[in-house]
């Protein structure tokens, strides 16, 4: 199995790993039985991201997306966000291998979850927004 | 510039010099066909009879009793296929293994039940051992076979080998061991140990890649292979890998002798790295007994870290290892082997297997050690998981 150098990259010098204090919304998603957790930090002002952090425990692609899809929608708009989707954090990694695509699943789940959690917060039902979030693993990563 | 140390011999090892001297003119001048008459024919053949003897002699068997094959893989299918269809015949159609075979054994297991065949697999102890009493009480009037590995190629468990074939031969069943991981580390005398089938594998014993053998005591009936060729006295047709049978002879010559003084001095080094780890990085567990072990290996699990990710900054450091854990593994679940001796599954996607060799160095030990807390360090940093 190959990455590809960006995933390499992000893997070695992952951006914007850690935690935020006083965030606006968080989001978890995965299990340990899996081998996959992801969870992600927001801290939102004037309905931008205005800064992400994530920690993520996991294989190689995990920590890989995890750290992609924070570049992605730092800057953001909260709408802007929630279209980010697995594909695109896939694209921007210069491609994942076939078995490590739930990991970019993860990732755009990890970041709608965190946004659904915004909503919450400020008395906003985040389904009609966010959509369905299964927040588990999706069968690809285990039984 | 970062360093090169290879720490998973386990996996596979590098082609030795006297190996790869003793094989080179078998590429070159001897390049014939055993199965030729004239000179460079006979040269081949008398290489590949004596290549036959030194593997019979490492392990206590006659030469008329060792069959070359392509892999460890290969021989652990044809024993297991084999014996259980000419038991069929006679109307006994159980086997016993146990829960942490190779994929072998245990894919081959699962063929034979597709068939009807009826399969015990015998779970093992949290320590990683299965017992002779254990085998005793699964042995019904129906059981033809009995497969017990014998070391664990990831924990390196080292089974009661020659207490099963005791009561496998009381018990008039046959009994094959894969002993892949224990060709030179442990004494093996099939005869003594009454094994009457055993599989091992050239490239796990500084020998190339694509060689392997299967003993069958003489008095077993297995069907042939492969048909289509007298090679390997009908059982397996097809030209003989010449070269490689040559360098897998040569390497067990080397791996069977001085086997006591060569793993007191990997068991030492083993020890020093087991006991670095466990006192430097906290939440942390061997996997396995630590006595009845083979010599070279090193299978440790940390809390709250994901195997492929430690192999990945390993990697990034010189070091080559590997881990049970889902993600490198190929396949959807952690280890087998660690589930079976009671892992959960979060355990069992954070472990490592280091494995040693003769030529690993006390200063490779140091490096190790030296990586290996900073590399948990920073991962569990990332990880949401770890209480730290």
């Amino acid at each position: 199995m190959l990455y590809s150098e960006k995933v390499m990259d992000h893997f070695a010098n992952p951006r914007n790993v850690g935690e935020l204090e006083n965030p606006d919304g968080v989001g978890e998603v995965g299990n340990a039985k899996c081998g996959d957790i992801m969870k992600m930090f927001l801290k939102i002002e004037d309905g931008k991201i205005a800064d992400v952090r994530f920690k993520t425990f996991g294989c190689g692609a995990a920590i890989a997306t995890s750290s992609m899809a924070t570049e992605l929608i730092k800057g953001q708009t909260i709408e802007e966000a929630l279209k980010l989707t697995n594909k695109a954090v896939v694209e921007a990694l210069d491609g994942l291998p076939p078995a490590k695509l739930h990991c970019s699943v993860l990732a755009e789940q990890a970041i709608k979850t965190a946004l659904a959690d915004y909503y919450r917060r400020n008395g906003v039902d985040p389904t009609p927004l966010v959509g369905e979030i299964s927040g588990e693993c999706d069968g690809h990563c285990c039984h | 510039m970062n360093r090169f140390v290879y720490a998973d011999n386990a996996a596979t090892t590098a082609v030795s010099e006297p190996v790869f001297q003793a094989m080179l003119p078998y590429l070159k001048e001897h390049y014939g066909n055993p199965s030729s008459i004239y000179s460079i024919g006979r040269e081949a053949r008398k290489a590949i009879e004596i290549a036959r003897q030194k593997v019979a002699s490492a392990i206590g068997a006659q030469p008329t009793e060792i069959y070359f094959t392509g892999s460890g893989t290969e021989s652990d299918n044809w024993a297991l296929k084999g014996v259980m269809e000419s038991a069929r015949a006679k109307g006994k159609t159980h086997l016993i293994t146990t829960a942490f075979e190779h994929h072998a054994v245990l894919h081959s297991a699962q063929k034979l039940e597709k068939q009807g065949f009826t399969v015990t697999y015998l779970p093992v102890s949290p320590e990683g051992y299965v017992s002779p009493e254990q085998v005793r009480a699964a042995i019904t009037e129906q059981t033809a076979l009995v497969s017990v590995m014998y070391a664990n190629n990831e924990i390196g468990t080292v089974q009661p080998i020659p207490e099963i074939g005791a009561v496998c031969r009381e018990a008039g069943v046959l009994f094959h061991t894969d002993a892949v991981q224990a060709v030179g580390n442990l004494e093996i005398d099939t005869a003594a140990q009454k094994i009457d089938l055993l599989s091992l594998s050239g490239h796990k014993i500084h020998a190339p890649k694509g060689v392997g053998v299967l003993y069958c005591r003489n008095g077993v009936r297995i069907p042939n292979l492969i048909d289509g060729g007298a090679q390997e006295r009908n059982r397996r047709g097809g030209t003989e890998n010449l070269a490689s049978i040559v360098g897998l002879g040569a390497a067990i010559e080397l791996a069977a002798q001085d086997i006591p003084a060569r793993t007191e001095k990997i068991r030492r080094l083993r020890e020093r790295l087991i006991d670095g780890i466990l006192t430097a990085v906290p939440k942390t567990r061997l996997n396995g007994g630590r006595e009845q072990r083979l010599a070279g290996n090193v299978n440790i699990s940390f809390e709250a870290v994901e195997g492929e990710a430690l192999l990945l900054r390993l990697d990034m450091m010189g070091i080559c290892a590997s881990s049970g854990s889902a993600c490198t593994s190929g396949s959807l679940d952690p280890s087998h082997v660690l589930l079976a001796i009671g892992l959960p599954h979060e355990i069992a996607h954070g472990s490592l297997r280091l494995s040693l060799s003769e030529s690993t160095t006390d200063a490779e030990i140091d490096y190790i050690l030296e990586c290996i807390p900073q590399v948990i360090h920073t991962l569990r940093a990332m990880s949401p998981v770890w209480q730290g």
